[in-house]
């Protein structure tokens, strides 16, 4: 069976027919063609698929879109603005956070949704928030130096 | 009047000049790359661990509307493998299937749907055989053989000796044995594999996108499995989502995808899931470890006597190379004498092991510094003193002829001893705390590559036209390791242009010149040699334009990247002058680089096979680590990690951070809590939760020290820095919880059940805790 769901994505209103049991992540991915968001496993092992919905950090591998009507949900496509990367993108660009890329979108995406319900978090609460993502590179040490010079980009103003 | 100074791109934090793409979501991996009426590959794989195939039916499969094409062992004939001489595998199962797992048809359907139906309707038929999922059932005796041509089952035997053992083991003061187990463990890069498989019909030419670390060895494997000229067949590597090895050779999958596409007359993706990424496997082996050190009492090395077994898996692939890397490396980290070493690759029906980060020498390092660890407690000495009394000089060769040129060691040490304030806490450390210290090393690049055409070992071009801007062309894989970054600084570096005047053009055969690809951390090494011989090339291209346009002699043209003078009072000419007049000459300016190693570095003839780990130039590492015990749960936590890595010259101090920190970590992986573990031939851990891989909570600080020892060889000065520093991290913990609680584990991973198990049995013997080590 499919239904119209009507959401928000990135920013925008629309409406889409989907079916009853897809994923959000093939939805975005397959239908959509938005890339960006990454498969990593079988299901909810590495959070390379991380979203925000309505603001707050979802593995969108484990959520059936048709779950998302009326909602927000945010990609790693809807960072940076006017040309600019967003504070936890430079932070992972500038500090390395990020090497081969492939874990990156969803680490990304889960230190945006961090930083936008607490600007200025603790060590602690960086681990915390990014415990369930899963990075195969890094060893993790730049990962946390990345968002801790997001922290401070975003306390000048750099958006999120 | 302005100061015009070239500029200057080596040595500093430079951020990966594809950083932006990847932050993102720009950059495209071979799943992101979608194409209307592309059909969707699935794999059907052997549920048994062995037999002889009877029947592969797939008649019912072919029912399912939206089914396009089926393939089989029937459809391929040829065997692959990265090895010339070891060809065991087909991409689909022929005759026999011998892992659980193995390949044995595969679907191309309009959806993934179809061809997941379509898979449930092959009937496979089998006469079971005896299965052996340990490298002691295999060698048994009457075992049957997994491959014809392999009695015994056996690979591939190793021995040498080199000097005298007897003479040795008579020298020294202390000799003491250890017996090792170190578990067999996965790369599990980030992303799974995958392939695009595009046949042109009309034109009979293949296109294949694969998520590879050696483009070059998929285009001749193509070539081989297809049975099309490589003039065919095009090769593109997308944005890569690590490898770690397992990408080092070609996979079923890129050959599995391209047969489909020829059969279907169509463009196939086929994208494994996690679980088959697993099975697919090409890591570490299992490996079994007999180790014998005599000692003097200053702690020289008198005498070394190693025997290896390594569960290989059900075909070669690498395993010849991983076996004889094993026994080499023994050497050029330490002076040694009178070395024997006896190893086994023994073939078992489990998926085939590979190559992964620091092939074949990490779990010979762990034994290697776990029983110099210990020796050193008996007889009463610091463990940097013995590291210190059995330091090399160099230049020199080792015993079996490998080349030594560089050796930071020794400051290496220095750097880790004083950063973790080492002397004055060890012995000293509250209960349960601990430390510990160990070395490694690595090599940049084998100096002979395992496909020897005699051509230049590496080989970049560089285009500049009328724009102005700088194209460098070259095959190396960036898998996310930055070798493009490293590319890019290379050639600006000699230039003294900005980097953002450069652009990287990488991965696609059309376009690209050939390279061997981005394993046993060659590509700064051999890569970045041919880019700078490139870079000097177009330099010099430049500096007889300038010398014509300013009428004066080549020789006395300065370069400052934007701006070419004769002399200071010169007024010159810009860059964009300069490029204009040369163009007046070629046209199209397209320069060549090559670097080809040197026969001093191919290593031995002393044994068979004795080449292995020959290579231009040794990276070294020494680590601290710190950890805390639990006593009661047996938990261990790595509180601290100190690192020191002679990689050279650090091109580029961001990424070679980036990778050591990388590479401790990975080997705090294997050594903690990664193991793949089988039932009856199922991988039972393929999944990233039942195959733990460290989370950012459980990972510690790694601090890293740059030693740069300014190899004469390396570009610049640089060695290689991304694995060297992986097997230091093992042997480390195991000594550091020596010193914590008195208890040395010589099997891996050290997990809290085996901690917490080896505490109860030491408080059942002892009837009290365990006296620590050199205690407070």
């Amino acid at each position: 069976m499919t239904r119209l769901l009507e959401f928000t994505l990135n920013g925008r209103d629309r409406a889409d027919a989907v079916a009853d049991n897809i994923l959000l992540l093939d939805f975005l991915r397959e239908k959509i063609g938005l890339t960006g968001t990454k498969t990593g496993c079988d299901g909810g092992e590495c959070g390379a698929c991380t979203v925000l919905i309505d603001d707050k950090p979802a593995l969108s591998c484990l959520t059936i879109a048709a779950t998302v009507a009326g909602k927000r949900v945010d990609t790693i496509e809807s960072l940076g603005h006017d040309g600019q990367l967003s504070a936890v993108q430079r932070g992972f660009h500038e500090k390395l956070g990020s090497q081969c890329g492939y874990c990156t979108p969803g680490f990304i995406m889960a230190s945006a949704g961090l930083l936008r319900k607490n600007p200025n978090p603790s060590e602690a609460e960086i681990l915390d928030a990014l415990g369930s993502n899963i990075c195969r590179c890094t060893g993790y040490v730049k990962i946390i130096e990345a968002v801790q010079f997001a922290v401070a980009l975003n306390a000048q103003g750099v958006a999120p | 009047m302005n100061e015009i100074v070239p500029a200057h791109n080596i040595g500093g934090y430079v951020p990966m000049i594809d950083g932006p793409e990847k932050v993102s979501g720009r950059a495209k991996y071979t799943a992101d790359i979608l194409q209307p009426g592309m059909l969707a590959g699935r794999i059907y794989r052997s549920p048994y661990s062995h037999g002889e195939i009877v029947e592969v039916d797939v008649s019912e499969a072919l029912k399912v509307s939206g089914v396009r094409a089926i393939v089989t062992g029937a459809d391929c004939d040829k065997p692959f493998g990265v090895l010339p001489i070891a060809r065991s595998e087909y991409p689909l199962a022929r005759e026999r299937v011998r892992y659980r797992g193995e390949p044995v048809a595969a679907v191309a359907a309009v959806d993934d749907a179809s061809a997941r139906e379509a898979l449930r309707r092959i009937k496979f038929k089998v006469r079971e055989l005896p299965a052996y999922y340990t490298s002691k059932a295999a060698l048994a005796p009457g075992a049957v053989q997994l491959h014809e041509k392999k009695p015994g089952n056996i690979e591939r035997d190793v021995l040498f000796e080199l000097g005298s053992l007897e003479k040795g083991f008579s020298e020294a003061d202390l000799v003491r044995e250890g017996t090792y187990n170190c578990a067999e463990v996965c790369q599990n890069q980030m992303e799974m594999h995958a392939a695009i498989a595009e046949y042109d019909t009309l034109r009979d030419r293949m296109t294949v996108h694969a998520s590879t670390q050696v483009p070059y060895y998929v285009h001749l494997m193509l070539s081989q499995i297809l049975g099309m000229e490589m003039s065919r067949i095009r090769v593109i590597k997308p944005h890569v989502g690590g490898g770690f090895g397992c990408r080092t050779e070609t996979l079923a999958i890129e050959l599995i995808a391209a047969l489909l596409a020829r059969k279907a007359n169509a463009t196939v993706r086929l994208v494994t899931t996690r679980e088959e990424t697993f099975i697919t496997h090409r890591g570490r082996p299992e490996t079994d470890i007999k180790l014998k050190i005599g000692m003097r009492k200053d702690g020289r090395i008198t005498a070394v006597e190693c025997d290896c077994d390594q569960r290989g898996g059900a075909h070669s692939g690498y395993g010849i190379v991983t076996i004889l890397y094993s026994g080499s490396m023994l050497y050029a980290i330490y002076d040694l004498h009178n070395v024997k070493y006896v190893g086994k690759r023994v073939l078992t029906n489990t998926p085939p092991c590979g190559a992964f980060r620091g092939h074949g020498t990490v779990d010979i390092r762990f034994a290697f510094e776990s029983l110099l660890d210990e020796m050193a407690g008996e007889l009463g000495l610091d463990p940097f003193a013995v590291r210190r009394a059995n330091l090399l000089t160099a230049p020199t060769f080792t015993d079996n002829d490998m080349m030594v040129n560089s050796y930071g060691l020794p400051e290496c040490l220095d750097w880790v001893e004083q950063q973790s304030g080492w002397s004055k806490r060890i012995g000293n450390m509250p209960k349960g705390k601990g430390l510990g210290m160990a070395c490694s090393h690595y090599i940049s690049g084998a100096s002979k590559p395992v496909n020897w055409t005699g051509e230049p070992h590496a080989t970049v071009k560089i285009k500049l036209d009328f724009d102005g801007s700088i194209v460098v062309l070259s095959g190396a894989a960036d898998i996310g390791q930055g070798s493009t970054t490293i590319l890019a600084q290379t050639v600006a570096e000699v230039l003294g242009l900005d980097l953002a005047r450069v652009r990287v053009v990488t991965g696609d055969s059309e376009v690209v010149p050939k390279d061997n690809g981005s394993y046993s951390s060659r590509v700064t090494f051999m890569v970045g040699n041919a880019a700078l011989d490139a870079a000097r090339n177009l330099k010099s291209v430049l500096v007889n334009a300038a010398a014509r346009k300013l009428e004066a002699r080549p020789e006395d043209i300065e370069c400052l990247g934007e701006l070419y003078r004769a002399g200071a009072q010169d007024k010159g000419a810009t860059f964009d002058e300069v490029v204009t007049e040369a163009l007046k000459d070629s046209g199209t300016i397209t320069v060549t680089g090559n670097y080809s190693t040197i026969p001093e570095s191919h290593g031995s003839k002393k044994y068979r096979g004795a080449a292995i780990g020959g290579t231009m130039g040794y990276s070294y590492s020494a680590q601290v680590v710190e950890v805390s015990v639990d006593e009661e749960t047996g938990v261990v936590t790595v509180d601290k990690v100190w690192v020191a890595h002679d990689c050279g010259k650090a091109l580029n101090r961001l990424t070679v951070e980036g990778q050591v920190q990388g590479s401790v970590w990975m080997g705090m992986g294997q050594a903690m809590s990664e193991e793949a573990a089988y039932h009856d031939g199922l991988m039972l851990t393929a999944n990233m939760l039942d195959y733990r891989v460290p989370t950012i909570q459980d990972s510690p600080p790694i601090e890293v020290g740059i030693v740069e020892s300014m190899d004469p060889h390396g570009p610049f000065g640089a060695k290689e820095a991304g694995e060297g520093s992986l097997a230091a991290f093992l042997p480390a913990l195991t000594n550091a919880i020596a010193d914590a609680i008195g208890i040395r584990f010589n099997d891996l991973p050290v997990t809290p059940d085996r901690v917490f198990e080896a505490i109860e049995k030491c408080k059942r013997t002892l009837e009290k805790t365990p006296k620590k080590n050199g205690g407070a």
